[in-house]
């Protein structure tokens, strides 16, 4: 499935806030249909870069393009082509899961029989059918991460951008949650994610390692292991963050 | 135009899921018309008063009587001194004292002239002016009866010229006519920069304005889709304030409606649009509050709604030009008490209309979807 076409191409990015560099200088290209990891410890900037390839923040300087679209000019058009989860939940309490699933629908511009059968095909996989009337505030936290993924890839978006995606949610509500990134894998959305969980490194097609707003080590996890003589991606981590 | 729609689709059912919701839109109305619109009112009832009479006379004691007999005045005591009445000022006892000095009645007989003084608590000016007023007014007719009585009428004060003003639209000056109009602004006012800004900023703390910055919804959708709903029911809302007004106080409703409804759409516009520009340069609900506050109480006090604008100092009276409420406060008086046609309002049109459109602009561009 992957390719060595990049969908996400970045050269030299940089992004300051006043005298504070968030991003300092970071080049990478992420392929089609692979899963790219964005590892880091909290504040290594990865929330940052995250949040300027999906045009919520504009960059200080390089050249960014996300599918196919400039990260400058064509904001608008790359955002109808990503599918993106924040860090903090934020699709609406306040509104059942269905009517949630149908405002994304709606604003995507889905043709009505379109979203309607991706809706009944999704609550399905959830196993969420019987809830679908319920406020997504009433609803455990491990099941609201997994609606907002599965709502960020409604639409069918090229790529989709997973900030921390797992925080806060226990083991095998994790192990569910990537199988649902494989899935989507399988229909040829390209995944974006960052985490510190360094289980889900392994998981990952490639990585790359920031620290203090740089990327310091970037490679599939096997050659990274390789490199850094360690059995798994947590001691490669502890061996660059040292 | 699909997108609006969802926009809208959303926005009304978090609206009307909202339990807080349904009291703002119902009971503010209920609670302004009927408690504002009695309490923001100018006439005075009753006017508590000491008389110092030092010259216990039968003129003075004539006077006393005249006041006393006014149903407006109650007299509540009668000290031996002016030091008393104005101890009795000081412990808000009285609104205000008359002293009626030694030799009254000789002087008034005598010279045909006399002085009294009057001490009034001024604290509130506008209660000082008019109770004082009153007061003159009683001792004016008394004065004149007195000099009808004693023969000699003075040539120049009998044939003073006797003014009868008819007040037009108003004929009974009824404070209610007037004010209710006012307050019905100050509601649709307070709904229309509240609602669309707060529910906008709100968006902001909760973090879903992040999910909705990632989609291809335009800015002036976004906009349009917090604006709409709470147009509407700022509509609503002077529909049912009228209605109030009608059956409460039987204000005449002598304009057109669609007009009113017209201008009413082209002031929500504004006043949502600057709500929703405040809360796109605020962070939290907080700041948004203490902006929107601020801006309200300037607006008010200025608008010509409690004090006439032309009372006001020339330089404050230009600044009005830039007060939306100071342009509605006169259309909403104007067709809803004088029964004014389009014509006569163009002007407060045109500078309501310039100002929404260039407001609704200002919103939008200040939306930012990307930090």
């Amino acid at each position: 499935m992957i390719t060595k076409e990049p969908v996400i191409t970045v050269k030299n990015m940089v992004k300051k806030f006043g005298s504070f560099v968030a991003n300092d200088n970071l080049s990478f290209e992420v392929y089609k249909g692979e899963i790219f990891g964005f590892l880091g410890a909290n504040g290594a900037g990865k929330t940052t870069a995250i949040r300027i390839l999906c045009g919520l923040s504009s960059p200080t300087s390089g050249q960014m393009n996300v599918a196919g679209f400039d990260v400058y000019r064509q904001t608008e058009k790359i955002k109808q082509n990503i599918g993106y989860m924040s860090q903090k939940f934020s699709l609406y309490e306040d509104l059942t899961v269905y009517e949630n699933i149908r405002f994304y629908g709606g604003v995507y511009g889905m043709n009505i029989a379109d979203r309607k059968a991706r809706t009944t095909e999704m609550l399905d996989r959830l196993e969420l059918t019987a809830y679908k009337n319920r406020k997504i505030g009433d609803l455990p936290l491990g099941w609201k991460q997994k609606l907002a993924f599965s709502i960020a890839i409604l639409h069918n978006p090229k790529i989709v951008f997973l900030d921390e995606p797992t925080g806060g949610v226990d083991p095998i509500t994790r192990r569910q949650f990537w199988n649902l990134i494989y899935e989507a894998v399988e229909k040829g959305i390209t995944v974006f994610v960052t985490t510190h969980y360094m289980d889900e490194a392994e998981y990952c097609d490639r990585v790359s390692i920031m620290a203090d707003g740089r990327i310091v080590a970037l490679d599939t996890p096997e050659k990274l292991k390789e490199q850094y003589n360690a059995a798994n991606m947590d001691e490669v981590f502890l061996k660059i963050a040292r | 135009m699909r997108t609006l729609y969802y926009i809208l689709q959303k926005e009304f059912t978090q609206i009307f899921r909202n339990r807080s919701m349904l009291p703002v839109i119902f009971v503010m109305p209920l609670v302004q018309m009927l408690i504002l619109v009695f309490a923001a009112t100018n006439e005075l009832r009753q006017v508590d008063l000491a008389i110092v009479d030092f010259d216990q006379s039968a003129l003075s004691r004539k006077l006393t009587a005249e006041i006393t007999g006014n149903p407006f005045f109650v007299v509540r005591q009668n000290p031996a001194s002016t030091q008393d009445a104005e101890e009795l000022l000081m412990r808000n006892k009285i609104d205000l004292a008359l002293v009626i000095p030694r030799n009254f009645d000789k002087d008034l007989t005598i010279s045909k002239k006399a002085d009294v003084q009057i001490l009034v608590d001024a604290i509130n000016g506008m209660a000082a002016q008019l109770s004082l007023g009153y007061l003159s007014n009683v001792i004016g007719n008394y004065s004149q009866k007195i000099l009808v009585k004693t023969g000699k009428p003075d040539p120049g004060m009998m044939k003073s010229i006797d003014i009868k003003p008819t007040y037009w639209f108003n004929p009974q000056l009824n404070f209610k006519y007037y004010m209710a109009p006012g307050i019905l602004v100050v509601l649709i006012t307070v709904i229309g920069i509240l609602l669309g800004g707060m529910n906008l900023v709100r968006e902001k703390e909760l973090g879903t304005i992040e999910q909705i910055n990632v989609t291809p919804i335009k800015k002036w959708q976004f906009i349009a889709g917090k604006l709409l709903p709470f147009l509407a029911i700022g509509l609503f809302d002077l529909a049912f304030g009228l209605l109030i007004a009608r059956l409460a106080f039987n204000i005449p409703i002598r304009g057109s409606m669609p007009l009113l409804f017209g201008m009413a759409s082209i002031y929500l516009v504004l006043v949502l649009s600057l709500g929703l520009f405040i809360s796109t340069i605020s962070d939290t609900v907080q700041q948004a509050t203490f902006v929107t506050f601020f801006m309200l109480i300037v607006f008010i006090l200025m608008s010509g709604l409690f004090t006439p604008v032309e009372s006001m100092p020339d330089w404050a009276q230009k600044l009005d030009y830039a007060n939306p409420l100071y342009y509605f406060v006169k259309i909403m008086r104007s067709i809803i008490l004088k029964g004014s046609n389009f014509p006569d309002i163009f002007n407060e049109f045109a500078a309501l209309s310039v100002f929404a459109v260039s407001m609704f602009g200002l919103a939008i561009f200040r939306y930012k979807k990307t930090s």
